[in-house]
């Protein structure tokens, strides 16, 4: 029970410091990996809480996808990092402003939270009781059954973001030469390949 | 339950576990180094290392004495703590991911309910340890080795996702264990042969390898995210790779070449030990990573990019989708 505990408080203060070190460091790139590390901590703690799968859909998605194409376009920008020093006091304002409002929608979810008929039932017991269920069925039961339609509205709300972002980037371009593979790969080998007998100081 | 028998006998067991799979670990990424460069010279009609020790046996620890021996160097532009601690990231991620095979029934160190996902997550964290080394390296070759393996790793990763969806439907668990126990009957290899092959090509695109070694391309990277590395920095970044051909390999015998299990159930072959096979199984696979770099010539970085996301990935979405009404339709779902 104690190595539980002291789990429990080096993954907590590790990833509080690492949030507060993401708005601190002067370095974006730096801010990106302690953005990383803290997202391994929040993995650790649904560990520890036996959310196994969702710790390992945690680290999959956000560590191994999100974060390698923030650190991606991160590492490409070109800061002038004397120039940001000055600017923190200029979006301090907005910055506690978004916050505020964060906690207090979320205080709010959590004082309200019985917002869908039978919420407030699977919310206390988000497992199924029964013997041997592992947290990956619990969760597939769960979605694919109470909240199916949600899940795939999530689903068509993901496709149109991937679609948009699809046609915001898309641009035709004329006098691009394209490879057709599939032509390359049908031309027939007399329109590609001759072989010639070259006579000695004569040339093809 | 005092401390002793509740806490530290534990922990000192788990220490030994660990050490017992990681010091043959390491002699194998010795000698996979060796047996590389001996089949590939003999692809080549060369000789291979033949001085160091008998048939050149030696020659991986000569190398690593070398390497020992050479002094550290850090560029003045670096980020030293990142450049330092890049390579350390990658080695590490190559080990740790030892934790959750299943090297015989029973013989693994944590045999969680997850153990797939923990293996998938693991290695699409192998992508830290070159894109931050590009960076800290400051070194225009350097970076562009590591934007380019973040790209390509990234691509490769969906469809590897999709091939392991693909086996999870046919095995019914996350858990490895239970992954090989599903092939007793027939080796996943037989019946998802498509995507068996999208796999082991998307394992060399993951490990960084022939014909897709582009991160590290010498003729137009000059060696790229590891040329500002010396000495046990780079050695780190060595052994990481080939641990990884290995933890790749290990996982393609797991999901399709049925783990432990022999070939057939028969007397002479199931009397040899299960962990016998899984060692054979693993060296067999290696030995067609090594077949594809002596035959294969390198991929342009478009069509790279073309394979990952306009062949495999539609394919082996269709094979995900096939699989599963297959699955449904004939009521096999396990």
């Amino acid at each position: 029970m104690i190595v539980h505990a002291l789990a429990f408080y080096l993954f907590s203060i590790v990833m509080i410091a690492s949030a507060v070190m993401v708005i601190l460091s002067r370095n974006p790139v730096h801010s990106v990996l302690f953005l990383i590390l803290c997202f391994f901590n929040a993995a650790g703690l649904f560990l520890l809480i036996g959310a196994e799968f969702v710790a390992m859909i945690l680290v999959i998605v956000y560590v191994g996808a999100v974060a390698v194409l923030f650190l991606f376009v991160v590492m490409m920008l070109d800061i002038d990092f004397a120039e940001l020093r000055g600017q923190v006091m200029n979006h301090l304002p907005v910055g506690l402003l978004v916050g505020v409002i964060l906690i207090a929608e979320l205080l709010v979810a959590f004082g309200a939270w019985s917002s869908a008929p039978g919420a407030s039932g699977i919310a206390l017991a988000p497992v199924p009781t029964a013997e041997g269920v592992s947290n990956t069925e619990a969760l597939g039961r769960i979605i694919y059954t109470d909240f199916v339609y949600l899940f795939q509205a999530a689903g068509i709300v993901l496709l149109i973001a991937m679609i948009g972002a699809i046609v915001l980037t898309l641009r035709s371009r004329v006098g691009v030469r394209r490879q057709s593979v599939a032509r390359q790969v049908s031309r027939p080998r007399e329109e590609v390949v001759a072989v010639r007998k070259v006579p000695t100081r004569g040339g093809v | 339950m005092g401390f002793w028998s509740g806490f530290a006998i534990p922990t000192v067991v788990i220490v030994l576990q660990i050490v017992a799979i990681i010091l043959p670990l390491l002699v194998a990424v010795a000698y996979l180094t060796y047996a590389e460069r001996k089949v590939l010279a003999a692809m080549q009609l060369r000789q291979g290392p033949n001085v160091v020790g008998p048939f050149g046996l030696l020659q991986p620890l000569a190398d690593g004495i070398k390497l020992l021996g050479k002094e550290t160097i850090i560029p003045s532009g670096a980020n030293r703590v990142l450049f330092v601690a890049a390579p350390m990231l990658t080695f590490l991620l190559a080990l740790v991911a030892w934790a959750v095979i299943p090297f015989q029934a029973g013989w693994v160190l944590a045999d969680i309910n997850v153990g797939i996902l923990y293996l998938f997550a693991i290695s699409s964290l192998g992508v830290y340890g070159i894109i931050i080394a590009g960076w800290a390296s400051n070194s225009k070759y350097a970076f562009l080795g590591g934007l380019r393996s973040a790209a390509q790793m990234v691509s490769y990763e969906v469809s590897i996702g999709l091939v392991i969806i693909t086996v999870l439907l046919c095995a019914g668990s996350l858990n490895l264990s239970k992954i090989v126990e599903a092939q007793r009957t027939i080796w996943f290899a037989i019946p998802l042969f498509p995507m068996f092959v999208v796999f082991f090509v998307s394992a060399l695109a993951e490990t960084n390898r022939a014909p897709f070694d582009l991160p590290e391309g010498e003729s137009e990277l000059s060696g790229g995210f590891n040329v500002e590395y010396s000495s046990m920095t780079f050695a780190l970044f060595f052994l990481g790779e080939y641990a990884n051909m290995i933890l790749m390999s290990a996982m393609t015998v797991i999901l399709f070449l049925g783990g432990w299990l022999p070939p057939l159930d028969i007397p002479p072959l199931n009397w040899i030990p299960g962990v016998v096979w899984f060692a054979l199984k693993i060296a067999m696979v290696l030995f067609v990573f090594i077949w594809v770099r002596a035959t294969v010539p390198r991929y342009r970085y478009d069509q790279l990019m073309r394979l990952g996301w306009k062949v495999f990935l539609p394919f082996s979405l269709l094979y995900v989708v096939a699989t599963a009404g297959v699955l449904v339709a004939f009521d096999w779902l396990p």
